[in-house]
């Protein structure tokens, strides 16, 4: 038996002033994350100071926008969707959905990619939102 | 200054209601806040200290005035179904600080009559920093819980079977609870075969959804002392949160990691010491990886430790939540922290029912995680001690 992916209405996320270019970044298929120039330390999700050393000297990087899934659970009430936390290549952790695909077939250190799926509806349409995908092997 | 023989907890009162369709959830707080003051003895007037969190309509200030206190020192401290046990603390330290005598902390909620439930979508306020980036992905209490079950799992062999033993304990414990919300007894199959809500959390793995809420009064040794109900002194307490460490989050853990070990060094006891527990429960996965992280088994052997009733009390070797808990008893506002204090209070007074009743329970513990355990979530920690 397989449980096929369903669109399912994402909330819409609030954009804050700071996150301008993720979200802008987003629409046009890129993950950006944050990476620190003081402490070389990267981060998730995005800040306007570094949350390890506190500097200001944060910028925005391209992430390979491939990763691992590190833990998720399929909702079986409702819609069923699957929330997930993948870590990214670049080593951070970050919840998201894992979509188009069998969701009964996912499972821990399955490779994926990145997959942008929009909030919202057609009334409301957000931005997009990094999902993700398994890569098939 | 450590807060170890400072306050007693000299009131405690868990509201009967299970369902509260005809009443506010400010009246619930009345009727909790009176119920403990008369447990211990004591009257509003004599009330100089308040203490609630993010179920309270209104807040502090709605509260004190409602109440009609008369109060000089206020905490509204929320770190979700956690909160009480944290308030517990600061209350100490503030009697031990001089800024209070009589501490009333109060929560209550009715879920159950407004059809909330840990299905549904967290309500957040504007301008979160964290919620952009999880919101759309549809984090529900359930979801969250069974994610880092997924990956207990996965690093350590947990299993299914293991994690429903928490629930078949609980269930032993409600039979003799009459103010239980499920009083009956289930077996590990039966929690197999309930339905599946969240992979891998079982319908039987979750708390109830329950109205009602509770109260409780910590005053200072002196005035302790002078009333009439058993001495139960504070010991020792430790309060953490928990988040995703900006991208390096790990889910095999809880906060109790740092709050367990600070409430033992100031109460000067170990896990060994603990006659009692009060484990929170909103989860199968809470109680067993609060037990590991409490220190009273090993990382990742929390499912040897929870099988075959070895939480069920005259059976096991740690009786814990022999009220029913949250996942039998009561689950009060979604917010289970303050039942917790309140049994392990019984459990000391020896007011427990009789056929759970702990012998000789002098040393009780009660910890709380309120909040995602996922996301982020705040993890409290108080020992006890019967003079």
């Amino acid at each position: 038996m397989a449980t096929t992916y369903e669109t399912r209405k994402m909330a819409v996320p609030e954009v804050h002033p700071e996150h301008k270019e993720y979200w802008e970044a987003a629409a046009l298929g890129t993950l950006l994350i944050k990476q620190c120039d003081s402490c070389g330390e990267a981060h998730y999700y995005p800040r306007v100071l570094c949350p390890h050393c506190m500097s200001d000297n944060t910028k925005w990087n391209e992430a390979k926008g491939t990763g691992t899934i590190y833990t998720y659970s399929v909702m079986r009430k409702g819609t069923p969707y699957a929330i997930a936390f993948v870590e990214l290549d670049e080593g951070l952790r970050m919840m998201t959905n894992i979509v188009d695909c069998d969701l009964d077939t996912i499972h821990i250190g399955q490779k994926v990619k990145v997959a942008f799926k929009q909030s919202g509806d057609q009334d409301n349409p957000g931005p997009f939102v990094p999902c993700f995908t398994p890569i098939k092997e | 200054m450590a807060i170890k023989g400072k306050a007693y907890i000299a009131g405690a009162f868990e509201h009967p209601t299970r369902k509260a369709e005809n009443k506010s959830v400010a009246a619930l707080h009345a009727e909790c806040a009176k119920g403990a003051l008369e447990d211990a003895g004591l009257s509003f007037g004599d009330v100089d200290g308040y203490f609630c969190a993010g179920d309270a309509p209104g807040g502090v200030l709605s509260m004190v005035d409602y109440l009609g206190l008369n109060v000089r020192h206020l905490d509204g401290t929320d770190i979700g179904g956690s909160s009480y046990i944290a308030h517990v603390s600061h209350a100490a330290e503030a009697i031990a600080a001089g800024k209070c005598n009589v501490a009333l902390i109060t929560m209550a909620g009715r879920p159950r009559s407004e059809g909330r439930s840990g299905l549904k979508q967290k309500i957040v306020g504007a301008n979160v920093p964290d919620t952009p980036f999880e919101l759309p992905f549809g984090p529900t209490a359930v979801n969250e819980y069974a994610m880092a079950t997924m990956r207990h799992m996965h690093e350590f062999g947990t299993t299914s079977e293991q994690l429903a033993w928490v629930k078949v304990a609980a269930s032993h414990h409600a039979q003799h609870n009459p103010n239980a919300m499920l009083r009956d007894v289930v077996t590990v199959e039966d929690v197999l075969a309930s339905p599946m809500i969240a992979d891998p959390l079982h319908r039987l793995d979750c708390c109830v959804v329950s109205d009602g809420g509770g109260a409780l009064v910590v005053v200072s040794p002196e005035i302790a002392k002078s009333l009439k109900r058993p001495l139960v002194r504070v010991m020792g307490s430790g309060e953490a949160p928990k988040g995703q460490a900006a991208g390096k989050t790990d889910l095999t853990y809880s906060g109790a990691i740092w709050s367990g070990p600070a409430a033992f060094a100031e109460a000067g006891l170990t896990p060994q010491d603990i006659k009692y527990a009060s484990i929170y429960d909103s989860f199968t996965i809470t109680v067993l990886m609060q037990l590991e992280d409490l220190g009273f088994c090993k990382k990742g052997e929390g499912g040897k430790f929870v099988a075959d009733g070895n939480l069920i009390s005259g059976v096991g070797k740690l009786p814990i939540n022999t009220d029913g808990g949250g996942l039998n008893n009561n689950h009060p506002a979604s917010r289970g922290g303050i039942v917790k204090v309140i049994e392990a209070v019984r459990q000391l007074r020896g007011e427990a029912h009789p056929n759970v009743q702990v012998k000789n329970c002098d040393i009780a513990l009660a910890h709380g995680t309120g909040g995602g355990l996922s996301s982020r979530h705040g993890s409290a920690t108080l020992i006890l001690e019967r003079v």
